[in-house]
């Protein structure tokens, strides 16, 4: 891979490189000085420049790429980051299933602090979502960009810059939690140095994700670049105003938050809602506008309910975070703007998700024989059916039964596995013969086994999360005929032991399903390539020009 | 816009682009979506008309309805006592007999007695009152402060050893160990002694010797809150130690503990928390609960 | 309308600035005015600020992830009250910074538990809960009671929180090692403590362990104050059934 680096570009990552480790090193110095325990987070940041720039001298003498690279697309970082992105889904979702045995058999922490129901949590939603969910947006970000620019990367620095740099953040977070550093901010929970690092990293994937739109030989910018676009600016402006905080000193981990109070809730939740909406579902929907109408072969369905969709997104998500604070100290007038923005937001929700299946007409055919357009299409019915539920739950009196309880949990896995899981297995499995030349992945019938998997697992999952979130809530507010309430609440938690078991059988088969993934593509990178390269996604290679 | 080409699956015309090969129809918005969208938006502005909405710099709209989530839940929670009422104030003039004998009270002190003493007690004496180590069982009719109902109201009003009350009731057992009032041997003959009295076979063979040394220690240290028997003294909630029921464990090591650093048990005083009905509803729970017990 | 999209869409720099500014109105409209309008937070003259030792406590419920589990906002409805105590005022988190609302409870509300339990109580559930409840699925935190509570830094905690906005004092940072120790140590020198924190300090041998002032001693003096740093909400008599 170094190989595919220009000897300048070499240098620039030794010289990054040396720079990291000796910030590591100051890091622990600093931090050892007090006990803190930064101290190991200066190390890994010393060990993962270290590694690196070991791997960058070894392949520092190979000889230069010439310039017929410009004339084709720089994926390498795209290959290294769906296997990251693979890795991180098996690791996150493992925790998932370990968290979830947790509330069923409490026990199984061994009396060891890391395993800690409330250190391991964090570790299962960040390894889930920044680590499987924010590799594989990056990765697919830039064969997108590129594809429908018609442009290859300006460069071939910034993307593995991009991509290292952000693992180097999700590794800094979930080892953090283990250790106890959080800021408690769900979603955000990472310190202050690991905060600023992110926003670096993310500054340099906007300028990067720009000059190729600035390249780009099509008129027009795809309405798969819009939501990526959308996803990077909004993500940046969220975790900027959300981590603000002033460390305790600059050599421990420790720092309090600017906002206290109503503000900061109002500030974390205006931050958590739209981490699902541009993190969790714009990035997503980036996804399935590209990969969608190309494995179908259709058209996309409605130009201008694209459009429609992409602004109301845009604009009424970032007014719902206010759901999330229903009935609490929270002013009412911002739940309700959160509620009514809510509800309106269905409609571009649902126009996007019906565009997503409208475009598979003419195609159906398709998904009925292929298990990664199917992955793809079962993800736009979950899209539809979690932002229907999500809004349903945004109306202040169904919030006052749902939230705190398991019906949350279920809704935001009905959203995380069943759409934004699927649409990435769906896309993975359609770009993996792509990038690596191959004819198909290595065994269609192991995509299928994965779709059924995970189908199973979705429904197990969100059906036990479903009912003892109902029975939860309901069991909360039942009264007796003569006025008082009838369970106390240990009550509720003996109720809740059979579900926690259904949701922990439900997680294991979609664990499963993504590790039978992991072994497909692993075995299709593996297969020797065809002597003939088959027709890949990228027919318009020839306009490309070089680079500056 | 642009020169276009129609799709002929679904006969509507493409934008004219194409990216990669992926192209996009120009299909119309259907009318159901502006329908949805528009219906969305006057349920949202009729909303906010009626609802506080909108900020206004230093202040903000409070809708025509003059709602308030304060305000509203104050309202239900004081009618809901108001309809309690019907039958919490014969449990306030009633007596403990009374309200016991008349079954349709009784229906609601089993209900919500579960639940006040589920959600408040429970943590302690377990979920169904027999208490663990350190917590009294409070179905078992052996009682440190009393089995009265008057004497449960009052533990229960005012706790012991409690933080949270300045009446609260108070029982210490001094830690004759740690404190240096007894030496090691006293105290593992003493502790041989206290077993002896619920277990008199403790006091044949081996420690024998030790039990006579320890009644000379009990006689000198102890009777006075535990009496020349070890049965204890219920004006001050020193616990029988000649009967088989332990608060903190009757095996040697929990007794030489007991007796080497004292104990202390704290019961929070719940009269600033429970309202007296709540805590007369809890006596007569544990009443019956006791009773029911075979 | 679908027209000026037609062009908008090939200029990606215009792009962009539609995208950040369609997406910073709703945040704006939201938050901004919660700093503005002064009903959004109540006044309460006497709030009190956490002594170091509660603050070190509150820092190892974060680093435990207790929010993960249980919330500490009492809701307007009516079982919440039932169950918990008078709804959660705005100034009862005024120096909570970060605030811990929670967004789960599979544990109970803890907004008001200060008082509730016995410290004896707290101590030997953190260590082992099914110890106390047999039924409860919450983990053990035994280290608690053998790891010594870190209070070298804890004049740098106060200054941080002071710089965010808490009304520390000169002297309460000074002295803010000497406090944490003085009020897990009853028999000590808790004079100034009390002067500087207030008479109602809850000054205790937390986790019952005279020798040395360990996280369970910090833990537990803050869960023993949940709910009791303001008075705002407490209401004038339980109200009688
Ligand atoms: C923090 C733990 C704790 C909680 C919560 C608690 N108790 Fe207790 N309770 C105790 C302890 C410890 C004792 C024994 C006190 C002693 O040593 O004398 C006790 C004693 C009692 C006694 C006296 C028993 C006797 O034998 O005389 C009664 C009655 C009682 N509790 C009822 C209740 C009720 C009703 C509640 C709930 C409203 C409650 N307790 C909550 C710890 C608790
Ligand atoms: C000042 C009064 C007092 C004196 C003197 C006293 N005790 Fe106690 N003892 C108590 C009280 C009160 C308790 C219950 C403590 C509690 O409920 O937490 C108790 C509890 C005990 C227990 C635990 C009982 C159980 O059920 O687990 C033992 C054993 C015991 N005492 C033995 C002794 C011995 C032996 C001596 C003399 C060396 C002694 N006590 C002297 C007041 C006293
Ligand atoms: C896995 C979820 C979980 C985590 C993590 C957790 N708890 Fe709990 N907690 C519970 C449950 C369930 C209960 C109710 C059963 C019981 O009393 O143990 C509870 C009860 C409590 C109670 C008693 C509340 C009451 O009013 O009865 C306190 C206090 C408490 N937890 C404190 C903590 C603290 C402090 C931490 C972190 C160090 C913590 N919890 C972490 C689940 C959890
Ligand atoms: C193997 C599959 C999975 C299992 C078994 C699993 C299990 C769990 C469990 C047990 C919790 C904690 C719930 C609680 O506190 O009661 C949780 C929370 C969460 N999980 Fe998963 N999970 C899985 C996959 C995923 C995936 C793929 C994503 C995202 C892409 C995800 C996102 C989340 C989020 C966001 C939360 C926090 C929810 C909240 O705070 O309301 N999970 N998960
Ligand atoms: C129209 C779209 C949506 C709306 C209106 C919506 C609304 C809601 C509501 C009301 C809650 C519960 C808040 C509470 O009571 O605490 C919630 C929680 C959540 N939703 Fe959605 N939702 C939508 C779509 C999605 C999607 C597509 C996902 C994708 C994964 C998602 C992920 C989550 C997560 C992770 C949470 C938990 C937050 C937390 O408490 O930690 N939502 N959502
Ligand atoms: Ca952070
Ligand atoms: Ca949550
Ligand atoms: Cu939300």
């Amino acid at each position: 891979m170094i190989s595919g680096l220009t000897l300048s570009e070499r240098q620039a990552a030794i010289a990054i490189l040396i720079l990291g480790t000796m910030i590591g090193i100051v890091m622990a110095a600093a931090a050892a000085m007090r006990a803190d325990a930064m101290e190991i987070h200066g190390y890994i940041v010393a060990l993962y420049s270290l590694g690196l720039l070991a791997v960058v001298l070894r392949g520092y003498f190979a000889p230069e790429p010439d310039d017929t690279r410009l004339a084709s697309y720089y994926d390498d970082p795209s290959k290294a980051g769906i296997i990251l992105s693979m890795a991180w889904a098996v690791f996150g979702m493992f925790m998932g299933v370990w968290v979830a045995l947790l509330l069923a058999f409490p026990d199984m922490t061994f009396d060891t602090a890391w395993a800690s129901f409330g250190r391991m949590r964090p570790v299962h939603t960040t390894g889930v979502i920044f680590g499987f969910g924010g590799n594989a947006l990056i990765a697919t970000s830039y064969h997108v960009m590129q594809r429908t620019s018609r442009a290859r990367m300006p460069g071939q620095f910034s993307p593995w810059f991009v991509l290292l740099g952000y693992n180097l953040f999700c590794i800094l977070a979930v080892s953090g939690y283990f250790m106890g550093i959080t800021q408690s901010k769900e979603y955000a929970e990472p310190e202050w140095y690991a905060d600023i690092w992110l926003v670096v990293v993310w500054v340099t994937y906007l300028v990067l994700y720009l000059r190729t739109l600035a390249r780009r030989k099509e008129p027009h910018i795809y309405v798969a670049n819009w939501y990526y676009l959308a996803f990077i600016l909004v993500v940046a402006i969220l975790h900027i105003v959300n981590n603000l905080a002033v460390p305790v000193s600059f050599a421990g981990a420790k720092s309090y938050s600017a906002f206290s109070g109503v503000q900061d809730a109002m500030t974390q939740w205006w931050y958590g809602h739209n981490a699902v909406a541009f993190f969790l579902t714009a990035g997503f929907l980036g996804m399935m506008y590209y990969y969608l109408p190309k494995r179908a072969g259709r058209p996309i369905y409605s130009y201008r309910m694209s459009i429609i969709g992409f602004w109301g997104i845009t604009f009424f998500y970032m007014w719902a975070g206010s759901h999330h604070l229903h009935y609490t100290a929270l002013p009412q007038w911002v739940q309700t703007l959160g509620m009514t923005f809510s509800l309106m937001l269905l409609i571009p929700s649902w126009i996007a998700a019906a565009n997503a299946l409208l475009t598979l007409n003419g195609a159906w055919d398709k998904v009925r024989d292929d298990a990664t357009l199917r992955f793809m299409m079962m993800a736009a019915v979950f899209y539809g059916l979690s932002t229907f539920e999500g809004s349903f739950m945004a109306i202040r009196p169904v919030n006052s039964l749902s939230h705190y309880t398991d019906w949350t949990i279920g809704h935001v896995h009905s959203g995380a596995l069943g759409w934004v899981a699927m649409i990435t297995f769906g896309s993975i499995y359609a770009l993996v013969p792509w990038l690596w030349k191959r004819e198909r992945m290595h065994s269609p019938a192991l995509v299928e086994v994965h779709f059924w998997l995970a189908l199973a697992g979705t429904l197990i999952y969100v059906f036990a999360m479903w009912n003892s979130g109902v029975l939860q809530g309901l069991m909360w507010r039942t009264y007796n005929d003569s006025g008082t309430l009838t369970y106390s609440f240990l009550d509720t938690v003996v109720a809740m032991h059979p579900y926690y078991i259904a949701r922990a059988i439900g997680g294991l088969f979609f664990l499963t399903g993504a590790v039978v993934g992991s072994y497909n593509i692993w075995m299709t990178i593996r297969q020797p390539a065809p002597t003939v390269a088959p027709p890949g996604d990228e027919p318009v290679l020839a306009h490309l020009e070089p680079a500056e | 816009m642009a020169v276009t080409e129609r799709d002929p699956h679904t006969g509507h015309q493409t934008t004219g682009h194409e990216w990669n090969g992926i192209k996009e129809l120009n299909t119309p918005v259907p009318r159901a979506v502006w329908l949805f969208l528009i219906l969305s938006a006057l349920f949202a502005v009729g909303y906010w008309i009626l609802m506080p909405a909108w900020p206004l710099g230093r202040t903000y709209t409070h809708g025509l309805l003059g709602v308030d989530q304060r305000t509203t839940v104050t309202r239900i929670v004081e009618r809901a006592a108001q309809e309690r009422s019907a039958w919490t104030g014969r449990i306030a003039a009633l007596d403990y007999n009374q309200i016991r004998a008349d079954p349709a009270l009784m229906k609601i002190v089993r209900e919500d007695g579960h639940r006040l003493f589920g959600d408040n007690c429970a943590a302690c004496h377990g979920i169904n009152a027999t208490g663990g180590k350190g917590f009294p069982n409070l179905i078992d009719k052996d009682w440190l402060w009393g089995g009265s109902p008057d004497m449960i109201a009052q533990t229960i009003a005012v706790g012991v050893n409690s933080s949270k009350s300045k009446d609260t009731r108070v029982s210490q057992m001094l830690a004759f160990g740690r404190d240096g009032i007894l030496d090691n041997n006293a105290v593992l003959a003493v502790t041989d002694y206290v077993l002896s009295l619920s277990d008199p076979a403790h006091a044949l063979g081996r420690t024998a010797q030790s039990v006579a040394a320890g009644q000379a220690v009990f006689a000198a240290n102890c009777v006075a809150c535990h009496g020349p028997e070890g049965r204890g003294n219920q004006a001050l909630g020193v616990p029988n130690l000649s009967d088989r029921t332990w608060l903190y464990g009757g095996d040697a090591q929990s007794v030489y503990t007991s007796v080497y650093d004292g104990r202390q048990g704290e019961m929070p005083a719940w009269q600033n928390q429970l309202s007296p009905v709540d805590r007369k509803i809890l006596v007569v729970y544990l009443l019956d609960k006791g009773a029911s017990r075979r | 309308m679908f027209g000026i999209h037609y062009r908008l869409e090939r200029k990606s720099i215009t792009l962009v600035l539609a995208i950040m500014v369609v997406a910073s109105i709703g945040g704006l409209i939201e938050i901004a005015p919660l700093f503005t309008i002064d009903e959004t937070v109540e006044t309460d003259p006497n709030m009190r600020v956490y002594t170091p030792l509660e603050l070190a406590g509150r820092n190892i419920y974060i680093r435990e992830g207790c929010y993960a589990c249980h919330s500490q906002m009492i809701r307007t409805l009516q079982d919440d009250v039932d169950r918990y105590g008078h709804y959660s005022l705005a100034v009862e988190s005024k120096y909570d910074h970060p605030m811990l609302w929670g967004s789960k409870r599979t544990g109970p509300d803890l907004a008001r538990v200060g008082g509730k339990y016995s410290d004896a109580w707290q101590v030997a559930h953190l260590t082992n809960p099914r110890s106390v409840v047999p039924q409860s699925v919450m983990p053990k935190y035994r280290w608690l009671n053998t790891t010594e509570l870190q209070t070298t830094y804890l004049g740098e905690h106060l200054k941080a929180q002071r710089d965010v906005g808490v009304p520390y004092t000169d002297a309460m940072i000074a002295n803010a090692p000497a406090d944490a120790v003085a009020q897990a140590s009853p028999d000590g020198d808790t004079q100034g403590l009390v002067k500087r924190y207030g008479p109602a300090t809850q000054v205790r041998l937390f986790d019952g362990d005279k020798r040395t002032v360990s996280e369970m001693d910090a833990l537990v003096a803050y869960l023993q104050v949940l709910g009791k740093l303001s008075k705002a909400a407490q209401a004038p008599e339980p109200a009688g059934k």
